[in-house]
């Protein structure tokens, strides 16, 4: 077996499963009526990480999490927290908080009763209650609106408050059911942010469901892709885009270009794949990949990871690999003008469409290219990924 | 200038004006007539002879007619909290759980709404005589035990059917955020659940509290000689003639129930503007 090149993070998330996990489930099995809805979990988090289960709906990410939180028990396996196997536990009797998708805030009840009610319910003395209240307002930086009521803010107010009401319990996680979803984009960019340095600053676990591949790559240490009810793939960030393991996971994360194609050649220092959809050419990589020569596997490209050229350039001939192979030629048939680049959609001979971004770097970029107009398009031979499912 | 009426300003024509004047003249009429001749100063109702307030006096020193009002109220005001609290219940049961025959215990619950009215008294009359006899003979509060059963019969499901539509509005996870908080069931339901549901509790009780208080049909046939309640007291008063002292009685329950429904309004408006 040759060595091919692996995610440079794999021995990172290896030493986060060696520590003493906070979080473990365990061959969790979850079924509704006739329908799976997690299918033999495994999955260790350890203290202090910012993890996200991430996947479309109806991967089994939010009954995952509601089963963190009590809401949901197992048909099968374990869920332990800090060492503590929870078996039937009530939500109530749980150290970890959630803040829901809708926050839930209590409306008949003020900022300041909605945050205090976790510590009244435990009958802590009104002085003491007082004063965790006001510093857990001003964690969040609610302070001046602690006698309002919750239809008196807004959509990002009203985060703050399930937030502030959660953490003020001292959790030993906090559990995120889809945090930013409700809120408009820009503020859903700040809020990313402002999660990550809360995290940092209060030093807890936070574990968040979304299907936001895009808040998950941006806040999260540890990505968790589910797909049908299983995990597809464990890794931080830039393993799962770099390195996806599956086609799953290339187009759940990001968007790429795959094709279909047949390994004719794998040794240590050159691998060539044949796709009909690129024909004439091959696609050459200069190391080793996974897959037994004359199998079928897919080749996987990112946009922004090909290049254009006019026709009138000479065939490109990328450094990494034999003269001008690493190339496709076609013709320009949409561009979408997205401000910071501009994708462009190539159609190729046999009628496959090709995606390419290109960045803008100069105010002048967008004329350079036109529609309908021929184009070569080249990628170095480290950029495509080789997969198998 | 003045515009003309666009499509959809059907109270700006006339024929449109026409018809509401004549639905408020025909429902209306009959009730300020009624008001108009209690303030009538003659034992015949038919005559005007001159404005007079005697017979609100006469009125409140008619002991019976007083009796049968105390009655009423009692009645009304027992089967109220009964009702509010079966129907309350029996809202929240069938909104949270899923059970065989939930879809039949709807139903059943919503026919004392649908059956008629005489058929329910008559039903009351066989059952608290042949099946359940109702002493004749017990202490006041408690003769009144199978008027009251009765009301609530017929009052829980319409508590039911309001404290239900609120339900709907209820977001699930914030009982699931009070659990997640350290609440036991009952906390959630006490500080989450209770509060939501208040604005139909209210609505729910004012309801069946006027619903009680001027049912006539069911009460007739459960009601014996020594439990006579308000309408039943007036309807044997016209059964001699209209007097302008039913007429008076009659004006008494009329503001009565009308300032209960303004209440009601008012209070469901508050609910709307929370939501």
């Amino acid at each position: 077996m040759n060595e091919y090149p692996v995610a440079p993070n794999v021995t990172a998330t290896a030493k986060a499963e060696a520590a003493k996990p906070i979080i473990s489930f365990r061959n969790i099995v979850k079924n509704f009526g006739a329908m799976t809805a997690v299918d033999n979990v495994s999955l260790d988090i350890v203290p202090g990480e910012f993890f996200a289960l991430l996947g479309p709906s109806g991967c089994g990410k939010t009954t995952l999490l509601r089963m963190l939180a009590g809401f949901e028990v197992p048909t099968g396996g374990q869920v332990l927290i800090d060492g503590q196997d929870m078996g039937d536990t009530p939500p109530n009797r749980r150290p970890v908080n959630m803040v829901f998708q809708s926050y839930a805030v209590f409306p008949h009840m003020t900022v300041a009763d909605n945050v205090a009610y976790g510590l009244k319910i435990d009958r802590l003395p009104a002085d003491q209650r007082e004063a965790r209240v006001r510093e857990a307002l001003d964690l969040v930086q609610l302070g001046a609106l602690a006698s309002r009521k919750p239809d008196q803010l807004s959509g990002g107010q009203r985060q703050r408050v399930a937030l502030a009401r959660a953490l003020i319990k001292k959790p030993k996680v906090l559990l995120l059911d889809e945090p930013l979803s409700a809120l408009d984009a820009k503020l859903r960019e700040a809020m990313r942010f402002e999660l990550s340095q809360l995290q940092q600053k209060v030093g807890i676990t936070f574990i968040m469901v979304t299907h936001d591949q895009d808040e998950a790559l941006a806040i999260a240490s540890r990505i968790a892709v589910m797909h049908k009810g299983a995990i597809a793939q464990l890794g931080t960030p830039s393993d799962l885009y770099e390195f996806p393991a599956s086609r799953f996971v290339a187009g759940f994360i990001g968007s790429v270009n795959t094709f279909e194609g047949t390994l004719v050649k794998d040794e240590p220092d050159e691998a060539i794949v044949a796709c009909p959809e690129l024909a004439p050419h091959n696609v050459y990589l200069p190391h080793a990949v996974p897959g037994t020569v004359n199998t079928p596997v897919w080749v996987a490209i990112r946009p922004e990871k090909m290049t254009l050229h006019k026709m009138s350039d000479v065939p490109p001939h990328p450094p990494e690999c034999p003269a001008g192979e690493n190339v496709a030629k076609g013709t320009i048939k949409e561009i979408s003008y997205l401000g910071d680049c501009s994708i462009f959609h190539i159609e190729m001979a046999g009628g496959r469409l090709l995606r390419v971004s290109r960045p803008n770097r100069s105010r002048y970029d967008q004329e350079n290219f036109g529609w309908n107009e021929p184009v070569w398009v080249s990628w170095s031979g480290s950029s495509p990924v080789v997969l198998l499912s | 200038m003045k515009q003309r009426a666009a499509p959809l300003e059907y109270n700006r024509r006339w024929q449109m004006k026409l018809w509401l004047l004549a639905v408020f003249f025909f429902l209306y009429a009959p009730l300020f007539a009624l008001i108009a001749y209690s303030f009538n100063d003659s034992k015949r109702t038919v005559v005007w002879k001159g404005f007079t307030t005697k017979y609100y006096g006469q009125l409140f020193r008619d002991e019976d007619l007083l009796i049968a009002f105390g009655n009423s109220l009692t009645i009304a005001l027992v089967a109220t909290v009964i009702s509010v609290i079966i129907g309350a219940l029996a809202a929240v049961m069938l909104w949270r759980f899923r059970f065989p025959g939930k879809t039949i215990t709807e139903g059943v619950m919503s026919l004392p709404i649908v059956v008629p009215e005489i058929c329910m008294g008559v039903a009351m009359l066989v059952f608290f005589s042949r099946v359940l006899p109702w002493p004749n003979d017990l202490p006041w509060p408690l003769s009144l035990g199978a008027i009251i059963i009765a009301h609530v019969t017929f009052c829980f499901p319409f508590v039911t059917m309001v404290v239900r539509a609120r339900l709907a509005s209820f977001n699930q996870e914030q009982e699931e955020a009070a659990r997640d908080l350290g609440a036991s069931d009952w906390e959630a339901f006490r500080d989450i659940l209770i509060p939501h549901i208040k604005p139909a509790l209210i609505a729910g009780a004012l309801l069946a509290f006027t619903l009680s208080l001027d049912d006539f049909v069911i009460t007739f046939f459960t009601s014996g000689p020594n439990t006579v309640t308000f309408p039943v007291k007036v309807y044997s008063m016209v059964r001699f003639s209209v007097t302008p002292e039913v007429n008076a009685a009659s004006t008494m329950l009329i503001v009565l129930t009308v300032v209960l429904m303004v209440l009601m309004m008012s209070l469901q408006r508050k609910t709307d503007q929370q939501s």
